[in-house]
């Protein structure tokens, strides 16, 4: 491959662990902001403050600064990294309670999610809160098939006296979970491992989906079927639908002006640069 | 019509139909299958044990820093002690660096350029303007710089933000603006720019406009350099050489402090104004402290903001050394440039408390507020007529220490009073030219880019003229 990759060096083995062939960290060459020719797109979300940017950082190389405080990624960020000789590119999403409701960063990280069609999403989950972090992390497995949960501060838990069993989780949810200490790498080979299972359709992901309201189960089917034959490009006509019947405006609006259609061909294409390009038209 | 508009608006139609049927109780029914879900997938993965020492360490800390009686008690403290260890620490580098630059290197190149018979008016701009000043901003900047950002990186690891935001929340609702203004404020503590960009973190455009517009009240790192030299050289200098460098550090935490009451004041002011609107309510999460990585964080924070920020002034002090040479050396009817503008300006500098030089200094300061100690020193020395100091007209040099420098602002008849007019003009006063581009990008509004400029430097006229007639009223 290119001459950059060379230069960075691999990783040096300071622990028994590392030496071991069953450890992946030497695969990872981190890129930092050269992200050309990308194989595989992967959007990073998950709540305020439980480390997205010390995983982002970990995994490009990147040195963004993180802070100990709520909100300190106002605006995404991209990186590159390459895994066992595929090229990846990493969006580090706003950190947001849910994708709901109407702010700016929560628009940020659903549309990314929902027309940049990343080929795995990363929800980096606050383990000491599960609950709270779970809320956001449904909501993506509403969105999207191919998730991987990053269990993070798992010193945290301990240092609380609680144990969170990962493969109940992982079970529960449908998708890999992947326990991480990012702060100190802990887990970063694991997490890698995952994802590039997931982007490459080696694991395949059966996410848990909330049951329709008994009332509208047959409109949402319906109109799941309407969606997907009106804009066949579309990654998931279920969401879409779903926001409709919560009579969501902006997607309203975009379903009648017939944006979403575009923005579904556009993704699909993978022209470069065009979930970038997408991402700002909807930032304005 | 398309055949696709046509199925939209099908889609459409079918839709209000279904929520019609439905009810609007959609949204909640869907909200709350979510967080019932959630909460029995959590509870099946998670089990608690007894014990949760550690957890409550971290409440004692919470009752401590939050708690109303030691809250902001504690937050100065913090302050002062971060300031002092900047000011105490940051004096010999410099004065290494300086004799470095300065009295090694800059002999050397006037001697080489003479070897090789470079023109006295060449050798002049490029070695006596521009790289003098490169030299004065480095052997200044970078040693506080590269004390006072790890530690308030560490603070910011730590986790004491959050807190800081929870003590002032109750004094921003009360001003009418947002509460998340205590995170953007504490961001300009170390750049104004920046700052502006993470207004971005308040929702709401009534609340950002005051976030933004008040931003410049938080002291930048381009503007700490000023205060502290100058609170050591007059307000250390007025008591004993064991406490000058804590009494220093007070009144630079003094002039901090101001610049947060004054955040306030304004806030309020605009809200029951021109921005007129209630105060929005939010949610903030105290997360649990965290051990900072410590050489991560120095190593970050060193790269990341101090030689970011260090390059910036760099870059706007090769002009800006360019220009103060060149204005002291163009003679226009017997006098320099500076000098008819230090005449013509000087009786409404003296008028309310400053004086001409300081006027200059801050024109030419206007990219980069990093360099405005140089300049008044080296435009001192020039109206003053020094002799003895310096290597001739228009030279901005380093005199070896704060005592010299002391020396040459007392002939440039620099009083307590001067000193402390500047230290409230460099709080108050417009925003470097990067935070008003950043303001007009970030607003996109010529009008709100106008207010932002321009309400700083009428405040700080003002407030050092009252502060000047009331000195002069008990002198």
């Amino acid at each position: 491959m290119s001459t950059e990759e060379k230069v960075a060096s691999p990783a040096v083995a300071d622990s028994p662990c590392e030496a071991c062939p069953a450890h992946h960290a030497g695969n990872l060459i981190k890129l930092g902001v050269n992200m050309a020719n990308w194989d595989f797109v992967v959007a990073l979300a998950g709540n305020p403050n439980t480390g997205k940017t010390t995983v982002f950082n970990s995994l490009t190389g990147l040195r963004q600064h993180t802070g100990n405080w709520p909100g300190k990624t106002v605006v995404r960020a991209e990186g590159g990294f390459a895994y066992a000789g595929q090229r990846y590119k990493l969006m580090d999403l706003p950190g947001t309670y849910s994708l709901l409701s109407t702010s700016d960063d929560e628009e940020v990280a659903r549309d990314f999610i929902l027309f940049g069609s990343p080929d795995v999403t990363v929800v980096v989950v606050d383990a000491t809160v599960l609950e709270r972090n779970l809320n956001l992390v449904l909501q993506v497995l509403e969105i999207t098939d191919r998730a991987v949960i990053c269990l993070n501060l798992m010193d945290e838990v301990q240092r609380r006296g609680m144990e969170v069993d990962e493969r109940r989780l992982a079970r529960d949810l449908g998708v890999p979970v992947v326990p991480t200490l990012a702060r100190k790498g802990e887990g970063i080979p694991e997490l890698l491992q995952a994802v590039s299972d997931v982007a490459a359709g080696r694991a395949i992901c059966k996410p848990h989906r909330i049951e329709s309201p008994p009332g509208l189960k047959n409109a949402l089917g319906d109109l799941t079927d309407e969606v997907a034959t009106a804009f066949p490009g579309l990654p998931n006509a279920r969401w879409v639908a779903l926001r409709l019947l919560e009579g969501d405006g902006r997607i309203a609006e975009a379903v009648r002006s017939g944006e979403i259609a575009d923005l579904g061909l556009h993704l699909s294409s993978r022209v470069p640069s065009d979930a970038g390009l997408v991402l700002q038209e909807m930032e304005e | 019509m398309t055949q696709l508009q046509e199925q939209s608006e099908k889609i459409l139609e079918r839709v209000g139909a279904a929520r019609f049927e439905a009810g609007s109780n959609f949204h909640d029914e869907l909200v709350e299958s979510l967080y019932t879900e959630a909460a029995r997938i959590a509870d099946r993965a998670v089990t608690r044990k007894g014990e949760r020492g550690r957890f409550d360490t971290d409440r004692t800390i919470d009752r401590l820093v939050t708690s109303r009686w030691l809250g902001f008690p504690l937050m100065l403290l913090m302050l002062t002690v971060v300031f002092w260890l900047t000011i105490e620490g940051a004096n010999y580098p410099s004065a290494m660096l300086a004799t470095l630059l300065v009295d090694m290197i800059h002999p050397l190149l006037n001697s080489g350029a003479d070897s090789i018979g470079v023109p006295w008016w060449l050798s002049g701009l490029l070695i006596d303007g521009v790289y003098l000043a490169m030299a004065w901003v480095i052997s200044v900047m970078l040693p506080p710089m590269a004390i006072f950002f790890p530690l308030f990186t560490l603070l910011e690891d730590f986790g004491y933000l959050p807190r800081v935001a929870f003590n002032l929340d109750g004094l921003f609702r009360r001003a009418g603006a947002h509460g998340k203004q205590a995170l953007t404020m504490a961001m300009g503590f170390g750049c104004n720019a920046a700052a502006i960009v993470s207004t971005r973190v308040i929702d709401s455009p009534r609340e950002r406009l005051i976030a933004i517009i008040t931003n410049n009240f938080a002291l930048c790192n381009g503007r700490w350099p000023t205060q502290i030299l100058v609170a050591t050289i007059f307000i250390g200098g007025l008591v004993p050489a064991h406490l000058a460098g804590l009494v220093s550090a007070a009144a630079v935490v003094g002039v901090a402090v101001l610049g947060i009451f004054l955040t306030f004041v304004v806030s309020w002011g605009l809200s029951r104004t021109v921005l007129k609107g209630e105060a929005s309510a939010f949610s903030l999460e105290l997360p649990p402290y965290r051990p900072p990585q410590i050489l991560r964080t120095i190593y970050t924070s060193v790269i990341d903001r101090t030689l970011i920020v260090l390059w910036r002034a760099v870059v706007f002090a090769i002009p800006a050394g360019a220009v103060i040479w060149l204005a002291s050396n163009i003679q226009v009817a017997d006098k320099s440039l500076a000098e008819h503008f230090i005449d013509f300006t000087g009786p409404f500098g003296t008028f309310v408390g400053l004086n001409g030089v300081i006027l200059l200094a801050y024109v030419v300061a206007i990219p980069a507020n990093e360099i405005v100690i140089p300049t008044i020193l080296m435009l001192t020395v020039l109206t003053a007529r020094i002799t003895g100091t310096g290597d001739g007209a228009g030279v901005m040099f380093e005199p070896d220490s704060v005592a010299a420098n002391a020396d040459v602002l007392r002939a440039g008849g620099w009083t307590l009073l001067t000193a402390v007019n500047l230290m409230l003009f460099s709080l108050v006063h417009n925003p470097c030219s990067t935070t008003i581009y950043t303001i007009y990008q970030e607003t996109k509004s010529a009008k709100w880019t106008t207010v932002a400029s321009l309400l700083p430097v009428v405040m700080g006229f003002v407030m050092c003229f009252v502060v000047a007639q009331v000195w002069r009223w008990f002198s």
